[in-house]
């Protein structure tokens, strides 16, 4: 288990250093030049080189990359053109929205997909059964910003029972506004991301449901619904966790969107104003972060399943991780 | 030039003035009597109200010498900050926190008397050192104030007393007073302007969320008259969907500046809401490097504007609203002149131009588009229109950054399309390295000639010669001005409609009580 942790946290910091390089190369191959974002129309050329010389872009590409490699090891995302503010500040400031957003998105869905799911797997032949994996097909279809804006459109604009976005002044100083704030956003994303991740858990609990022990531990005795959650749950989750890894990894990525449907200030809102203004750092930063995040998610689900699965962990012993 | 009222309140009164006959009659009285939205003045309204301002220009920092800022002139000019000029929103400079000023006969030194009384937020009282810091802060080396080069006249600033300021110049200028309407009187004592600030202004910053608000609360030592409000906020959007539904579900008060027509209609015949049309300075432009052939002849300039259609364009743009111009000069600009028949549409007449200049067969050139709107459609109109005149538009659409680069900086272009939005900006075409290359003697000499200028009336009568010279020559093409549209819940009143300078001055606002 030690080497493999060892092994798994070596091609993390590979993989982030990686992700380095291509988002350096990439923002650089886009045309225009960042100290735009600092200057405006009547911007003279001494205003101009100065602009450069404070965001860098006047230095050959070698040189831009070593300072940004340098402050990468020192674990320093830089400070921003365009707010001279540290990167690393309004990234934390910003995941203060999109964490709970994108944490409460994904619970929901669980609470949404995984009895809904069970329950569509069990009773197949039932019409509600038939029923329920259409309308799961039909979520997965929509796109979410469409989602949200139904939403929107039915629950704030026609009912005004939630607001139809914006994020209270206070932040979380008030926790009941902001869960309020968050409400339609957190249901577009529970619905969204629990429509897929249904599928997941009904073709799942089909295997287990179709598998010898749960035929064995019923011959043996057990009713139904002992023999599921006593085998069936344990042996269902292996493949689900590896899904909810990459299900929450989406649903982070899913904010993005969903935060500019609802005007939220989350780091979704961020990365697109800092394409829009060119912001190297910003970009860069929000972009390494939302890696990071990914990475360690996919780290961590990655051991959860050798925690509930004996059998990996023995594989992983003999080498084969 | 005041704006039109296009939209009413439920507000008492108002609903029968709507459906009345003499709704046309009252609508330019009031747009006359009045710059601002005046609709429901004598409704009671909550002195400690809080007004939410929801808008798409979210500052980036809170210093407007710190580099482009259309966000934090909207939130601070005249709000938290006062110059010692003010632009009102019909586009009059009047004294600020200059209480007299005299001009010398030679008109190159300018004193000012300050306000007596005025402190600031921290506390501290105005003095003439503060002026003296606050204009050094924008024409500074490291200044990154686009508007730098207009103080350049400024040779020397002397403080004799600490209610006196003395501005020296190095050649006279006309414009000083209008200029220094964008200078903030900051606090000399002040530190960290990127972040907070130290100003004289009726509001003081209360808090900045970034990314989502920017709270302004009332200064209860405000020199001036006090605001008509209790609080400010500005609730920033990157959506205009998600802003026209805060709006329309109370979350917001007024939308700044609508950007997109469509969005009107749900709001405009509806008696919660009023819409207000007013004079924008934003310039939708068709600009040719004027340095390279085959623009660089003035038939074949004057031939492209007459084949194109700007109302047609304007229509299919904004319906109803926005104004046609004939040159670069708005009708909120003293020198403004009605020059919208020189080049009139013509197509028959742009043909001959165009056989005149050699150019019979047409030909064809690249057409540098930002990708934003309204560019790319503003761009498939006028290709659809050229090809009527044989002349083929090969349209390249390109970032905002890149047309900084490549247009801006290079002057690597043939043609391209941009929004000029700025008062009181036709000075550039006095400017031959300017991007679009335009250079006229006459023009450049009229120009510096206005700056020079005795007083108003003769710079008011130089610009407007250089603005019919300009037209003349179709320097560029002036397709139409944009409109100012401010939607608003019917329960307030008391903004600004015409918005110059991006300048939203909050504090004459009243929202009627529940």
């Amino acid at each position: 288990m030690l080497t493999y942790l060892v092994r798994r946290f070596a091609i993390l910091l590979l993989s982030l250093l990686i992700a380095a390089v291509v988002l350096f190369v990439l923002l650089r191959l886009l045309p225009g030049d960042p100290a735009n974002a600092l200057l405006s129309v009547g911007a003279d050329a001494v205003q101009i080189e100065k602009a450069r010389e404070q965001v860098g872009s006047n230095l050959p590409l070698w040189q831009q990359f070593l300072r940004f490699a340098g402050s990468l090891a020192r674990f320093d995302l830089g400070t921003s053109f365009v707010s001279g503010k540290p990167v690393i500040e309004e990234i934390a400031a910003r995941l203060t929205v999109t964490v709970p957003l994108a944490l409460m998105g994904f619970v929901l869905s669980i609470l949404i997909a995984v009895p809904l799911g069970i329950l569509s797997a069990v009773k197949a032949d039932r019409w509600y059964g038939g029923l329920i994996s259409t309308v799961s097909q039909l979520g997965i279809a929509i796109p979410v910003f469409w989602v949200g804006i139904l939403l929107v459109t039915l629950f704030a604009v026609t009912f005004r029972l939630f607001p139809s976005g914006g994020f209270p002044r206070r932040g979380w100083q008030n926790e009941g506004q902001v869960l309020y704030a968050l409400a339609l956003p957190v249901m577009t994303i529970g619905l969204v991301m629990g429509a897929s991740l249904l599928r997941y858990v009904r073709s799942a609990t089909q295997d287990v449901l179709g598998s010898d022990y749960l035929r064995t531990a019923r011959a043996l005795g057990a009713s139904f619904p002992e023999a599921l959650i006593r085998h069936g749950i344990r042996n269902g989750a292996v493949p689900i966790v590896s899904i909810l890894g990459i299900e929450l990894a989406t649903t982070l990525l899913g904010a993005v969107v969903v935060e500019r449907v609802f005007a939220l200030p989350g780091l979704g809102s961020m990365l697109l104003l800092a394409i829009e203004q060119r912001d190297y750092p910003n970009v860069q930063g929000v972009l390494f972060i939302s890696t990071l995040l990914v990475l360690l998610i996919g780290f961590a689900a990655d051991l959860t399943q050798r925690l509930i699965d004996p059998r990996l962990r023995e594989r992983a012993v003999g080498g084969n991780a | 030039m005041t704006g039109t009222i296009i939209g009413f309140g439920k507000t008492a009164g108002q609903t029968r003035w709507a459906r009345g006959a003499t709704l046309a009659a009252t609508t330019l009285a009031l747009a006359l009597s009045s710059s601002t939205a005046v609709l429901a003045e004598d409704a009671k309204f909550d002195p400690n109200a809080s007004i939410t301002i929801g808008s798409l220009y979210e500052p980036q920092n809170l210093d407007n010498t710190a580099g482009a800022g259309q966000g934090i002139n909207e939130a601070f000019n005249g709000n938290v900050y006062e110059a010692l000029f003010t632009l009102t929103d019909a586009g009059d400079v009047q004294p600020g926190l200059v209480a007299e000023q005299s001009v010398s006969d030679d008109g190159l030194t300018y004193t000012f008397k300050l306000r007596p009384g005025v402190t600031f937020h921290s506390g501290d009282p105005l003095t003439a050192t503060d002026v003296k810091y606050s204009i050094e802060r924008v024409t500074a080396e490291q200044s990154k104030s686009s508007r730098k080069k207009s103080l350049a006249t400024i040779s020397a600033i002397e403080a004799p007393d600490d209610q006196t300021v003395v501005v020296k110049l190095s050649a006279r200028s006309i414009s000083l007073p209008y200029n220094l309407s964008y200078v903030w009187i900051v606090n000399d004592a002040a530190k960290d302007l990127n972040a907070s600030e130290d100003g004289t202004g009726p509001y003081r910053l209360d808090e900045w969320r970034r990314g989502s608000s920017l709270a302004l609360i009332r200064n209860d030592k405000y020199w001036g008259t006090a605001p008509t409000n209790g609080e400010v906020v500005f609730q920033y959007f990157t959506d205009a969907t998600a802003l026209n539904n805060a709006l329309l579900t109370g979350a917001v008060d007024i939308i700044t500046s609508v950007q997109s027509p469509d969005s009107i209609a749900q709001f405009k015949d509806n008696p919660d809401f009023t819409v207000t049309a007013g004079q924008s300075t934003t310039k939708e432009l068709l600009a040719f490097n004027d340095r390279v052939a085959p623009f660089d002849n003035v038939k074949v300039r004057k031939a492209i504007a007459r084949a194109i259609d700007d109302k047609k364009l304007l229509t299919s743009i904004w319906g109803e609203y926005g104004t046609l111009i004939g040159s670069f000069v708005p009708p909120t600009d003293p020198w403004y002149v009605d020059l919208t028949a020189v080049d009139a549409y013509d197509v028959e007449s742009a043909k001959a131009l165009l056989k005149e200049a050699g150019f019979a067969d047409g030909f064809t050139f690249k057409l540098d588009t930002p990708n934003y709107d309204p560019h790319p459609i503003v761009a498939q109109f006028i290709q659809s229109e050229l090809a009527k005149v044989n002349i083929k538009v090969e349209i390249n659409v390109i970032t905002a950054n890149e047309w900084y680069t490549k247009v801006y900086k290079a002057h690597d272009f043939q043609a391209t399309l941009q929004e000029h939005v700025n008062h009181r900006d036709i000075v550039f075409y006095g400017n031959p390295d300017f991007y679009w290359g335009y250079n006229n003697p006459k023009v450049v000499d009229l120009i510096k000639a206005s700056e020079a200028a005795a007083n108003t009336d003769e710079q008011t009568a130089q610009l407007k010669e250089a603005n019919t010279i300009i037209a003349e020559d179709a320097a560029s093409n002036w397709l139409y001005l944009y409109p100012q549209i401010v939607v608003s819940s019917s329960a307030v009143t008391g903004y600004p409609v015409n918005g110059l300078n991006s300048q939203f001055f909050a504090f004459g606002i009243k929202k009627s009580e529940q």
